[in-house]
């Protein structure tokens, strides 16, 4: 599967398109990082567990976007757009969405 | 015996006030050396945010490039950013944290493709991560990503 973030897939041409496709994850972080978080933010600078938790929960989004276009038939995803959200207190909607095609 | 209670609470904040304004301070300056020193080996690369690729040679491979962060704030700049609330304004003491973020993200997008020639449509986004407490707590996420082109040699 090619993912891109442009239109094409520069080098290759598309032959058919499926259509959109997309695939989201909401999580919330357990208590324990968001205590080490709360010691971490008297000095300030980056937080680790939870820019782990939000690669984590980025790959799934892909996974599932993923997911989504193999059963379509497509080979490849373009114009591929990430989007974070905080739907409740403690928790965030990553969203993926792109366009499904076939390229050659 | 109320009095030594909240003399002890204001030593406690002076003391998180101090660790906040010294060990930020510190792990700012080593942080923005490490950017300067990878942004350095990095340069060479561009990232642009058109979409066309307007350029002659042959594409070897196109791939997503991903690179995120999350930096919040030290002690010091919140107690800042409190007074600043009061007056308004710009607020300078927070310019250095989401500068440092958004230049780590970079960083990682490139330093995630290191055969890449050229970064296409790259895109940047920030958004803030709420605490469940409820509370501010000053922490935001960036996300950088671009498609990474590798043209034929």
């Amino acid at each position: 599967m090619i993912l891109t973030s442009v239109e094409t897939v520069p080098g290759k041409t598309i032959v058919e398109h499926y259509g959109l496709v997309q695939g989201s994850t909401i999580r919330a972080k357990h208590i324990g990082r968001d205590i080490m978080a709360g010691l971490k933010n008297i000095v300030g600078g980056e937080l680790k567990g939870y820019t782990e938790l939000l690669v984590e929960a980025r790959d799934q989004a892909t996974g599932r976007m993923v997911a989504q276009a193999k059963e379509l038939g497509a080979n490849a995803v373009v114009n591929i757009r990430y989007s974070t959200a905080s739907v409740a207190q403690g928790a965030a909607e990553i969203l993926s969405y792109g366009t499904a095609v076939r390229v050659e | 015996m109320d009095g030594i209670i909240d003399l002890a609470e204001l030593l406690l904040a002076v003391s998180l006030l101090a660790l906040g304004f010294f060990a930020g301070k510190l792990a700012e300056w080593r942080h923005y050396r490490s950017i300067r020193e990878r942004e350095g080996v990095t340069l060479k690369v561009p990232a642009v945010s058109f979409r066309n690729l307007n350029d002659p040679r042959p594409v070897r491979d196109a791939r997503l490039a991903i690179g995120s962060v999350v930096v919040s704030a030290d002690y010091y700049k919140r107690f800042l950013m409190a007074f600043r609330k009061v007056f308004g304004g710009e607020v300078h003491s927070y310019s250095s944290v989401i500068d440092r973020g958004r230049r780590e993200a970079v960083l990682r997008m490139k330093e995630s493709c290191p055969d890449a020639d050229l970064f296409l449509n790259f895109r940047l986004a920030t958004s803030s991560i709420s605490n469940s407490r409820g509370r501010d707590i000053g922490c935001v996420e960036v996300i950088a990503y671009a498609t990474a082109i590798q043209f034929e040699r």
